[in-house]
């Protein structure tokens, strides 16, 4: 498909079925954008599985930091990528092998190829783009800050949270 | 909906349904504070890794709507509502300068706005370069190793001027630093100074945004599109944050870094937030833009038409004329529209001028401009007059020169006051 653009209704499903996600290149350094994205969205009622190898055995967020994807023993609905994008193409067989059902790469990360090969699996990709900003825009919440919800509606907003 | 139109946004853009009340029509959320749910979401919320409110003064939901449909119909990415347009300037550049860093800034600007930068600015060491932009090349000459953006009206005030923003901006983009645009004078429905190349858009609210002369306001937009980490010009968005615990403004909020910026740094420390009532006015206000303007760009025509061949008027200002010297540029940046304010001379001078502010009585005389009123100035006597006659000159405000903003109501009422008053004078 192409990723240059998303519809609402793509990534709302998306942000509606997914309920466990594992981060890989999960930063427990509060600055770090990865750790806004998983204190979001936990809040948001998903599950945070943070990836990291270097910090393994780690407690964070309540949950133990993974050295891999394949040592997580519970359902993983969506593989979120902070990594480069050459890097992403090591995640993909990965992501693939543990049933994932969403490859999604964060802001500034591209690959084609590693979407070609997630899609061909069976997995919905998503790249360039941060759930975190794309649940606070389709849920209105990005625009406590002066962000663009784009919702025009004469309807109440339903997306507001897992919980 | 697919692709809603700017009439539409400006009824509906930021305004679906409270999601709490169900209320169709935008709440004044009247509180300076907000609850937390608990420790963390507070931590979460004063780390800004959640989105959220946590006090008046940095965010309010009343404010949010505002912001939102006014980014919305200039095209932005993020917008910010403050206190004054004033306000939006300051806090726009506090969050691009540093102490010592320069900006060049177009001569053919609102009186008030050369004053701030060339007298409170100053005292931030924020350095203003006046350069004419009648030649868009002469801001490529003034450019200095500091400069850290060009500021310019799209329609500047006094009346009749109008800038060449896509020029303007290719020489800001070769110089590595954004473009910004009071667009007040025109509003987005004449002109979206982001469709040119600008990078960010300011307005006072107050005037045709709220339209009706009843609150003051300010808004800043973003386009989200200038890239903030590509030099070490701007260390407050690319730089990691002490406040912030190292956290890096662009990297962490890509499109919308520069937005969040000017609150989470500009709003928050300098303070000049804005009242949600003041919001609420503006919201209602916009609303009926897309009218207001047609209608005061209808009637000042006329009125432009009208003082032309009147034997008491020696020139009129106005790029809506077919014969103004800027109407070829109102062509390509307002559809040819020359928006509702405009400078006339006045035979007889200062004297004169007086005597018109005097005489006039549908006309209001006072300093303003952007109401569905029509409104009259004499800027040599009121806003320009701690200036001397040769610098009012330069600025567009030389004794005969009268300055009208023209409102809503019906023409030939308007044109009949114009002339009695002429006669008079």
């Amino acid at each position: 498909m192409d990723h240059s653009s998303y519809t609402d209704e793509y990534l709302t499903n998306i942000l509606e079925e997914v309920k466990t996600i594992a981060v890989v290149g999960a930063s427990d350094n509060p600055s770090r954008p990865s750790n806004f994205v998983m204190r979001y969205m936990k809040r948001k009622g998903y599950r945070i599985l943070p990836v990291n190898p270097g910090k393994a055995g780690q407690e964070f967020l309540g949950e133990t930091f993974y050295a891999s994807l394949s040592d997580i023993d519970v359902p993983v609905d969506m593989v979120d990528c902070f990594r480069n994008s050459e890097a992403v193409a090591s995640i993909v067989p990965e992501a693939v092998a543990i049933n994932a059902k969403v490859l999604w790469m964060q802001l500034g990360v591209f690959n084609e190829t590693a979407a070609e090969t997630a899609e061909s699996a069976g997995l919905k990709v998503v790249m360039n783009r941060c759930p975190k900003i794309e649940f606070g825009r389709l849920s209105g919440e990005i625009a406590y800050m002066g962000g663009r919800s784009k919702i025009i509606s004469s309807k109440r907003n339903k997306l507001l949270g897992k919980r | 909906m697919t692709d809603p139109k700017f009439e539409t946004l400006a009824v509906h853009a930021g305004a679906a349904p409270d999601p709490t009340t169900g209320a169709r029509v935008t709440p004044i959320y009247q509180t300076a504070s907000y609850v937390f749910d608990d420790a963390d979401h507070a931590a979460e919320l004063f780390n800004l890794q959640a989105f959220g409110n946590i006090y008046s003064r940095l965010t309010n939901p009343t404010n949010a709507v505002l912001e939102e449909r006014v980014a919305t119909l200039e095209g932005g990415a993020t917008a910010l509502a403050v206190a004054s347009g004033h306000a939006a300037q300051m806090i726009a550049f506090h969050t691009l300068m540093e102490p010592g860093d320069e900006f060049l800034a177009s001569t053919r600007l609102y009186g008030g706005s050369i004053t701030q930068f060339s007298q409170s600015f100053k005292k931030f060491n924020w350095n203003a370069i006046f350069v004419d932009p009648a030649d868009p090349n002469n801001f490529k000459e003034a450019l200095t190793p500091k400069c850290k953006a060009i500021f310019i009206e799209s329609l500047a005030n006094p009346g009749g001027v109008v800038t060449d923003i896509a020029a303007i901006a290719e020489i800001a983009h070769e110089a590595g630093i954004p473009l910004i645009v009071d667009n007040t004078l025109a509003s987005p429905y004449l002109c979206r100074p982001i469709e040119w190349g600008a990078d960010i858009v300011l307005h006072s609210a107050t005037k045709f945004l709220g339209g009706h002369g009843n609150s003051v306001g300010g808004i800043i937009v973003d386009s989200g599109k200038f890239d903030w980490s590509a030099s070490d010009k701007f260390p407050t968005l690319s730089e990691p944050n002490p406040s912030y615990h190292g956290m890096k403004f662009h990297e962490t909020f890509g499109e919308l870094a520069f937005g969040i910026a000017c609150r989470a740094l500009g709003l928050r420390d300098l303070g000049p937030a804005l009242s949600p009532f003041n919001a609420f006015m503006i919201i209602t206000g916009i609303e009926t833009l897309a009218l207001r303007m047609k209608a005061h760009c209808e009637n000042a025509l006329k009125v432009a038409d009208f003082l032309q061949n009147h034997e008491k008027v020696s020139w009129v200002s106005y790029a809506g004329l077919k014969d103004d010297a800027y109407h070829s540029l109102a062509q390509k940046y307002t559809g040819g529209a020359g928006g509702a304010v405009m400078t006339f001379g006045i035979k007889g001078g200062y004297d004169a001028g007086i005597k018109m502010v005097e005489n006039v009585n549908l006309f209001s005389h006072l300093a303003n401009i952007g109401d569905t009123r029509s409104l009259i100035i004499h800027p040599a006597s009121t806003t320009h007059r701690q200036l001397n006659e040769e610098q009012q000159i330069a600025a567009g405000a030389g004794p005969d020169v009268i300055r009208l903003s023209i409102g809503i109501e019906n023409a030939d009422d308007i044109i009949a006051d114009l002339d009695q008053a002429l006669m008079q004078s």
